[in-house]
């Protein structure tokens, strides 16, 4: 089992490590013929603009689409959640797409508004989840195809659709790999499935 | 379904240092007006620094350089969508104060500006902003994070567009890391009295191999490669001072620098990324300067 982590700026380093404690293999993507052998992709959280213009640039936006519209494993966190967003309120920035919702970008205020706070998220069992929000974004709306995991203050914070899985938190900030473990096993069914066929 | 939320904490360590570890691989980018920052947001910075005058002109102008006006610091802020940073003199907490008031979303505790407090820094702990502070050494880092910074930086030599001081002290700090690294437990003590760094930093910094909060360049990089050095020599992004605006195409410049910060370790494409920037910042050699325009001396 081989994951890619989206190296172009950002939280790179902490979800290596919380991938490796879920012991699968991790690759740094940064060139697009690195995606080709990976079986599931982490976007990391840290400023969707800058990721977005990278992307732009260094023509990594066409692959990534059909890496998502293929249906692999996607795991966005903070700006990886904005890029995978169909759209992002009040915004022009290039995101990838491919989940059906409206992001409102630094929805909880600026850093000095940054907090982290215990959710119960009970597919991830009993024990709280220490979530870190870091000028996180919100999801403002989702389709019908989209399942609402994590609220927080009333507002949708994680949520999936299909083998695309968001969080506006950071759990590669904690030493707590449960969502990291839960996205490694839809990957290994993404995997198992696609073997059969 | 929905989550039942308890023990919200705001400003922890884990939340201001999270902020830095966004930022890596980035750029941020010294800038004085709302349409420079908005070149900078264009280019691809993670952030700016919002300032009166870019280092450069602090040097050139002299007297005593003091935190920016709110209202210029506002409007920057206003005008893009990504973090601000600002700078206060050394140990001048109002100053802070005033800056966390407005909502920035860092604080440089900064030697570009003339310091307030020639014994001690801000006690930056108390705090719910993080702040990055500049240092030349492991001992100097690991002082301030001691005092609660959750970002560090090479102090370099600001607006001399000179990266050799810069060199020096990512260096050091790295080659104190590995010696660090190779120190046997018993001896753990007398290195951070040597250092004169707190205790349980010194043995975070020999578990991890690296220092406990992200650590980027500044302080004279002007070019692509000056980045790219930087990050080949380990640093986990850049600031860029005067470096673009003293540059005559600033948006050529800001743009190749973001490029080299990324693939710092492609020099077929660092060599395309530098191509066609026309004239980088005037530099200044460094032993031209006056020891008491020597901006790294100020702080310990």
């Amino acid at each position: 089992m081989k994951i890619g982590v989206l190296c172009l700026q950002g939280a790179v380093r902490e979800h290596v490590a919380s991938l490796e404690q879920c012991g699968v293999d991790v690759v740094c993507v940064k060139k697009k013929q690195q995606l080709a052998d990976v079986d599931g992709l982490i976007i990391p959280g840290g400023e969707s603009t800058t990721i977005g213009k990278l992307i732009e640039r260094f023509d990594l936006a066409e692959t990534l689409k059909k890496y998502i519209r293929q249906g692999k494993p996607v795991y966005g966190t903070c700006a990886g959640l904005i890029m995978l967003a169909k759209h992002v309120e009040g915004s022009k920035q290039f995101i990838l797409g491919g989940m059906d919702i409206t992001v409102a970008r630094n929805a909880f205020g600026r850093q000095r508004e940054s907090f982290e706070e215990d959710l119960l998220l009970p597919f991830l069992g009993e024990e709280p989840f220490r979530a870190v929000f870091i000028r996180a974004p919100l999801i403002k709306a989702c389709g019908a195809a989209v399942e609402v995991l994590a609220n927080c203050r009333d507002e949708i914070v994680a949520a999936r659709q299909g083998n695309i899985l968001v969080s506006s938190f950071h759990p590669e900030l904690t030493d707590d790999v449960r969502f990291h473990d839960y996205f490694v096993a839809m990957a290994k069914q993404y995997k198992r499935d696609h073997a059969k066929e | 379904m929905k989550g039942v939320s308890r023990m919200v904490e705001q400003g922890t360590f884990r939340v201001k240092a999270g902020l830095a570890e966004m930022q890596k691989g980035g750029v941020i980018m010294d800038v004085t007006t709302p349409e420079q920052a908005k070149i900078a947001e264009e280019a691809g910075a993670v952030a700016v620094m919002a300032l009166e005058r870019v280092p450069a002109d602090i040097r050139a102008t002299g007297g005593v350089a003091r935190m920016s006006d709110p209202d210029m610091v506002l409007r920057i802020m206003d005008a893009v969508t990504i973090p601000v940073m600002a700078k206060v003199r050394i140990g001048h907490f109002v100053e802070a104060q005033i800056l966390e008031s407005l909502g920035v979303d860092y604080i440089d505790e900064s030697e570009v500006l003339t310091p307030a407090d020639e014994e001690f820094h801000i006690n930056k702990a108390l705090f719910t902003v993080p702040f990055v502070c500049g240092a030349r050494n492991l001992g100097e880092a690991l002082r301030r994070i001691g005092e609660g910074a959750a970002m560090i930086r090479t102090k370099g030599e600001p607006g001399t567009g000179n990266v050799v001081e810069a060199v020096r002290h990512i260096r050091m700090v790295m080659s104190e890391i590995r010696k660090l690294q190779n120190t046997p437990d018993e001896e753990l003590m007398t290195f951070a009295k040597d250092i004169g760094a707190p205790f349980n930093l010194v043995q975070d910094v020999k578990r991890l191999g690296r220092l406990p909060v992200v650590n980027f360049a500044a302080g004279g990089i002007a070019t692509p490669a000056d980045a790219a050095l930087m990050m080949q020599l380990g640093c986990d992004g850049i600031f860029v001072g005067s470096g673009i605006f003293k540059s005559n195409d600033p948006k050529a410049r800001a743009h190749a620098i973001v490029d080299a910060t990324l693939h710092y370790d492609d020099a077929t494409l660092l060599a395309e990324i530098s191509k066609n920037l026309g004239e980088a910042m005037p530099g200044l050699e460094i032993s031209t300067l006056r020891q008491e325009d020597r901006m790294q001396e100020r702080g310990w």
